[in-house]
């Protein structure tokens, strides 16, 4: 069966009428004003990327920051020489960022200039960077989060990407699955699997090398893990039931995941390199969606052993069992940030189903969205932002919000139904 | 699945078969207009072999209801699914007929959450049918969770046609 199934692998094939737009909905009440002019450029060809554009947006995306129209600018300095405070100061532009882009030998080299202009300093002074000449947007992240670490102090997470599922499903009509990657900000998606087989539950490796998902190709549930610079894969289960969760340690050596193959869903480990399996849970109820906490020693999964589905902590060492929330009759899929403070969740509330964040240490609980039938929440690696499945215009979509609600922003997709983000972690 | 729409409105095995068979010249159109998603076709193929088999096991087969619903976060058997299960039961107990059996949840909630829900749908169908006396090796159990949904679309009217057993012959 395996092989008549339609499989299409693909590595980094270029999908591009399928690029996810931004369009943001709710920002800070005084976001910082920022002008990024356009960079100083001297080629006989126009540059493939707006690299100015591209931070301007990426800026304004995180919500915290409100860049100045290209229009209102008085005038457009690329060298250091060329910049007058006074122009930006009456402007009421807070920070101003200027940089030259030159080619030499096929390769783009930028150089940048960060200035407080109420300050009247520079506060990044030729900053450098290089790229490809298919990596201008790569530039453009790299200074964009340059730019918000040293005005917000937080490591800018845009030079990130995404993992998502989109699918196509309509009557009468072939299912499509696929598993998609792409910028974190929706830019250049690449198709790393086609099936018509459902493909769910996507996850990073902690190295950002490998990802896995589950996918039903053999005509049952299987955990399959992709190497992203080969393409090559490798299924890592195969038992009777469930097969899910996949959720890699994060030392990345070993994956939790959900089996049922003894009766009831459980969580297992697995040991990446022993391929050893040890069963964590033993309960009769549903256990799953397994994820890690930062230090990993411990496992945060959903259970309905209390009769509804609600969210647990699992000691590995231990095994010792506890309850993480207590507010309403669903939580589930939890996700902890990196600082370990924050547990993010779906949480139903009057019937309807949001992102919710509950601080671990004062058991606070928030609802973070406001629209129905959200799910699978993924915290950026900077712990900033979330990203999260939502519907909107009768599709599936990806949505975000920042952990403390302020920011918002939508990625709609022109195709299928968009689904399950799975944000990456840093890439050094 | 091409099938999966022709199975939205059909209750009756045997008039699935017949249709599933029909329909397989309009699955190869679709996944030749779709250019390279065959798949398709050989999904089809697949689903009419087993369809079939069943038709030509008994002519005067009793024309029974295959699709079970259940409550929202639910995997127990509603009064009306027993009285269906045991009309099941009484066809398959001592035969040698091979059941998929199906589980699928509604959109609402997480997805492995309910790809374990209806795992624990599908399950409960199975034991129910054990305990009448159908062999529990001939009872094959998957779960969709909410990735097969029947009805399209949010709202009550789907979710309820979404929580489901198929029962697959």
């Amino acid at each position: 069966m395996r092989k008549l199934v339609a499989l299409l692998l693909c590595c980094f094939v270029s999908v591009a009428h399928a690029q996810l737009t931004i369009e943001i909905t709710q920002g800070v009440d005084n976001p910082t004003r920022i002008a990024v002019v356009p960079m100083g450029w001297n080629g006989s060809t126009p540059l493939p990327e707006d690299v100015s554009a591209i931070i301007a947006a990426n800026l304004q995306r995180s919500g915290q920051f409100d860049p100045v129209a290209r229009t209102s600018m008085l005038s457009f300095p690329s060298k250091d020489s060329d910049v007058f405070y006074r122009d930006w100061r009456i402007m009421g532009t807070e920070f101003l960022l200027i940089g030259d882009i030159e080619e030499r030998g096929g390769r783009y080299y930028v150089t940048y200039h960060l200035y407080d202009v109420l300050g009247q300093r520079k506060v990044i002074s030729a900053g450098q960077v290089d790229g490809g000449a298919g990596q201008l947007r790569d530039v453009a992240h790299h200074i964009s989060d340059k730019v918000y670490e040293k005005i917000t102090g937080i490591p800018g997470a845009f030079a990130t990407q995404i993992l998502y599922v989109e699918a196509f499903q309509n009557t009468g009509t072939q299912d499509r699955f696929r598993l998609m990657l792409s910028d974190a900000d929706g830019a250049r998606p690449r198709m790393l699997l086609e099936s018509d087989q459902p493909l769910l539950s996507p996850t990073w490796s902690p190295d950002g090398r490998q990802v896995a998902y589950v996918s039903f190709e053999t005509t049952r549930p299987a955990i399959f893990l992709q190497s992203l610079a080969t393409g090559q894969r490798e299924q890592l289960t195969d038992f009777t039931g469930l097969n899910g969760a996949p959720a890699f340690s994060p030392d990345g050596r070993q994956m939790a995941m959900v089996l049922s193959k003894d009766g009831n869903p459980e969580i297992y480990t697995l040991d990446l390199r022993t391929r050893q399996f040890t069963r964590i849970t033993n309960h009769y109820a549903i256990d799953t969606e397994p994820s890690w906490t930062a230090d990993g020693k411990g496992v945060v999964f959903t259970s309905n052993r209390g009769g509804k589905p609600q969210i647990y902590k699992v000691t590995l060492a231990s095994g010792r069992v506890e309850r993480l929330t207590f507010e309403g009759e669903y939580n589930a899929r939890g996700r902890v940030s990196l600082d370990g403070k924050t547990l993010v969740m779906v949480h139903q509330r009057d019937g309807v189903f949001h992102i919710a964040a509950q601080d671990l240490t004062t058991g606070t609980l928030r609802i973070l969205t406001e629209t129905n039938l959200d799910e699978s929440p993924t915290i950026a690696p900077n712990g900033a932002m979330l990203l999260y499945a939502t519907r909107f215009g009768g599709k599936g979509i990806l949505a975000a919000v920042s952990l403390d609600a302020g920011t918002k922003y939508r990625l709609p997709s022109k195709q299928g139904d968009v689904r399950e983000p799975a944000w990456s972690p840093f890439f050094n | 699945m091409i099938t999966k729409a022709m199975k939205q409105g059909l209750s009756f095995v045997f008039v699935m078969a017949f249709l599933a068979g029909c329909s397989s010249t309009d699955t190869k159109t679709d996944s030749d207009a779709d250019a390279g998603a065959n798949g398709g076709v050989n999904t089809g193929t697949a689903n009419g072999g087993s369809l079939g088999s069943s038709d030509g096991s008994e002519e005067g087969m009793e024309e029974l209801e295959t699709v079970i619903y259940f409550d929202f976060d639910q995997a127990v058997l509603l009064p009306e699914a027993r009285s269906l299960l045991l009309a099941h039961a009484e066809q398959l107990r001592g035969t040698n007929t091979s059941v998929r059996l199906e589980g699928h949840a509604d959109e609402r909630g997480s997805r492995e959450y309910n790809m374990a829900l209806g795992e624990r749908r599908a399950n409960a169908v199975r034991d129910f049918l054990v305990l009448q006396g159908v062999n529990r090796s001939n009872l094959e159990v998957i779960s969709y969770g909410e990735e097969r949904p029947l009805a399209l679309g949010s709202g009550e009217s789907s979710w309820s046609k979404n929580r489901r057993v198929e029962i697959d012959y």
